[in-house]
């Protein structure tokens, strides 16, 4: 039943005495990233369905009610908008709050306190109050999760201002984005690639380096397209522009926008205007997704430098399927189709 | 009934009403209490006809509502958290806020904390522990589970407490909201100002519950419900289920029965859904004249006395409403300010384009009052 954990004295925690040389996991690197939070900054509660005794479903949270109990680290009942109404509770009265909404596909019942009420709480106080928070929540396809375990809800996010949306796509991003959104003024949500949180696994620092939020991470140069995505999307794009290297010579631009609001609007421009071509890569659905708001950017600020129409690859206009996802899903076969077709114009 | 003798499943029958055995406050504090009381029926006066002359947008007053208010800050620290429905002014003016802040919030003018962001009545009060108000129907609700966890986790004896109406009690985040604090036991105090209607819809018609109170009980949340026209058997009751909550012995839900003597706003008739005859029973009901009532009894007040406060608080509200209608509204660059805590590079040169087309057009300045 309820046992009450008091806060272990003792660092027992697995990854402390890890090398640093040797790759971890997605996985690793985020509940690093959250056990030293936990132990440099005495107000931060990690909260959320299943996060305490459990360590999370995907295992996220493991060891933290142990270290730091369940005061701090708490299993919570099930109740999205009580998560995330509690984690404005919280940031209100001095805390900062990482809150897990278990799939980003249950965010829903959660959608009127995010949108209504934590990305607004600035704006609408004109700033006299203000609503810092994390609400960490695992999203995308890729894991044969059907329709209610592979959604990707970014764009409703993007949408809203006021709340930041960071999605990492390495190991190292993830411990230093999310480092970096705890110590944000402003509310951000942390959508983790769960495609990537168990493989590949990189090499990530020890220490508790915050990586900034806002700024795109160039993942390889090159001149003739530039390629916008992120998450679980810039592995298969670069597995794609890697064959397009290999097979045909082209120097393919890839950029991992990291974060997705505030849009790093001036990476985006100056690769376009290098490269004269641009291919957006999200596995959301395809109308109204993030990468036409990147079409649109350049659409109203460089067009005179394209040498070709934009193009996307993203999801169907459907919900996520089950037994055909890997025909959904962008696929490097289908980036590199609509590489070719960019470059052929 | 006094509130020790209430229990889990008692009969919610019986309003709590003054026990003349109970905490009572100070002289100093019981004038403060009914001086404050006066101000609200003022300020709603005054913001009534500022609405009807078209200086402001739009109001919601709290008239027959404000014992509700005042005998539950003054019996709360100053420092418990406060997360707001759109009918408490009491609370900020109660912690020191001024009728000039106030006024500036409602004219939305350059001095409004919010900077002009937010509609009449949707008041800030960081300073005060009083959270900025949203429009959306009980999403505070469950901002007080949060800000109760959050003392439970600092390890502080702080209460927090979420005011909200008998509608509310339908939203989903009334549900999400005791659930957490009853699950967590988490210091929370939840008053439910029962002012009998939702806009329109009478309270017998918004749920099948005998009592709004009824619903604590399966949420394992403490439920009473007080006469919420006597602002000492308000303050009684709160007082008791504050050191409750204090003690770690859990939430209570106040079922806080009152009702609402004007329309739901400005914008509302009530005359096309009042019942017949309800009106007139809660005139007689009036919390003000109830407590300069007991106030004359116990000799606090002299009736010289009264006038002379009416006087005072009338002429105090004038100001403070004078004031913000001769202050300009803010400066076009609030439009983007407090979306961030910097402003983004896209968001700025947007205003930036925008303002370059505006001026061009020769809108009025924002600086010149447009009425």
């Amino acid at each position: 039943m309820n046992a009450t954990m008091t806060p272990s004295s003792q660092t027992s925690h697995a990854l402390i005495q890890r090398n640093p040389e040797t790759p971890i996991t997605m996985v690793q690197a985020i509940n690093e990233a959250l056990f030293q939070a936990l132990e440099s900054n005495p107000n931060v509660i990690v909260f959320g369905e299943d996060v305490g005794m459990s360590g999370g479903v995907f295992r996220v949270t493991e060891g933290l009610q142990a270290q730091f109990g369940d005061k701090r680290v708490i299993d919570m009942p099930l109740t999205e908008a009580g998560i995330i109404g509690s984690a404005y509770g919280m940031a209100v009265s001095g805390m900062t709050p990482v809150a897990e909404i278990q799939f980003a596909d249950y965010i829903f019942p959660a959608f009127d306190q995010i949108v209504s009420e934590v990305a607004k709480l600035r704006y609408r106080s004109g700033g006299d109050c203000a609503c810092p928070m994390v609400i960490r929540t695992p999203y995308g396809g890729g894991i044969r999760g059907g329709t209610y375990h592979s959604q990707s809800p970014e764009a409703y996010f993007t949408q809203t201002p006021g709340i930041k949306v960071v999605i990492p796509s390495t190991p190292a991003d993830a411990k230093g984005l999310l480092l970096c959104a705890l110590q944000s003024p402003d509310p951000v949500l942390f959508m983790e690639p769960k495609r990537l949180y168990r493989s590949p696994k990189g090499l990530v620092p020890l220490e508790a380096i915050p990586i900034p939020l806002g700024p795109a991470r160039l993942v390889q140069a090159g001149k003739d397209l530039s390629v916008f995505c992120y998450g679980a999307m810039v592995d298969i794009c670069q597995a794609a522009a890697n064959k397009m290297q290999e097979n045909d010579g082209v120097s393919i631009e890839i950029i991992d926008l990291r974060t997705l609001s505030p849009i790093d609007e001036a990476s985006i421009l100056a690769s376009v205007r290098k490269t004269g071509r641009a291919l957006m890569v999200y596995e959301a659905p395809k109308t109204g997704g993030y990468g036409a708001e990147i079409a649109a950017i350049i659409a109203e600020k460089a067009v005179e430098y394209l040498k070709a129409p934009i193009k996307r690859v993203a999801g169907l206009d459907t919900p996520y399927p089950y037994s055909l996802e890997s025909v959904y899903m962008p696929h490097p076969l289908r980036v590199m189709r609509a590489m070719q077709d960019v470059l052929a114009f | 009934m006094t509130v020790s003798a209430s229990s889990q499943t008692q009969s919610f029958q019986d309003l709590i009403g003054f026990d003349p055995k109970g905490a009572i406050p100070s002289n100093e504090v019981l004038l403060k209490m009914y001086t404050l009381m006066l101000t609200l029926r003022f300020w709603d006066e005054r913001s009534l006809k500022l609405q009807r002359s078209g200086r402001i947008s739009f109001c919601v007053t709290t008239k027959g509502e404000e014992a509700t208010q005042v005998g539950t800050v003054a019996a709360l620290r100053p420092t418990d958290w406060v997360f707001p429905a759109y009918r408490q002014p009491g609370i900020p003016l109660w912690r020191g806020a001024s009728l000039e802040s106030l006024a500036h919030q409602i004219f939305g003018s350059a001095k409004d904390v919010s900077l002009g962001h937010q509609m009449p009545n949707h008041y800030s009060f960081h300073q005060f522990y009083y959270a900025s108000v949203s429009s959306v129907i009980g999403t505070q609700i469950v901002h007080a589970s949060g800000a109760a966890l959050a003392a439970q986790a600092k390890g502080t004896d702080d209460v927090a407490v979420t005011y909200f109406g008998d509608g509310s009690t339908s939203a989903n985040d009334f549900h999400s909201a005791l659930t957490v604090a009853g699950a967590k036991k988490a210091p929370a105090l939840f008053f439910c100002v029962n002012n009998h209607y939702a806009i329109s819809l009478h309270v017998s018609q918004q749920t099948g519950a005998k009592y709004l109170a009824d619903k604590g009980i399966g949420y394992g949340v403490k439920a009473l419900r007080v006469d919420g026209n006597d602002v000492l058997a308000v303050y009684q009751t709160t007082l008791a289920m504050a050191e409750r909550a204090r003690r770690g012995e859990g939430p209570a839900l106040l079922e806080l029965v009152t009702y609402r003597l004007n329309p739901h706003s400005s914008s509302d008739d009530d005359a096309r859904y009042r019942l017949k005859g309800e009106m007139e029973e809660w005139v007689d009901k009036d919390p003000i004249p109830r407590f300069e009532a007991f106030l004359l009894e116990k000799g606090v007040l002299s009736p010289p006395q009264v006038d002379a406060l009416r006087i005072q608080v009338e002429a105090d509200v004038l100001e403070a409403t004078k004031i913000a209608q001769e202050t300009p509204l803010p400066e076009w660059q609030t439009l983007v300010e407090g979306v961030y805590g910097e402003i983004p590079a896209n968001l700025q040169a947007d205003l930036d384009e925008l303002l370059a087309h505006e001026q061009g057009l020769s809108l009025p300045h924002p600086g010149a009052f447009p009425l």
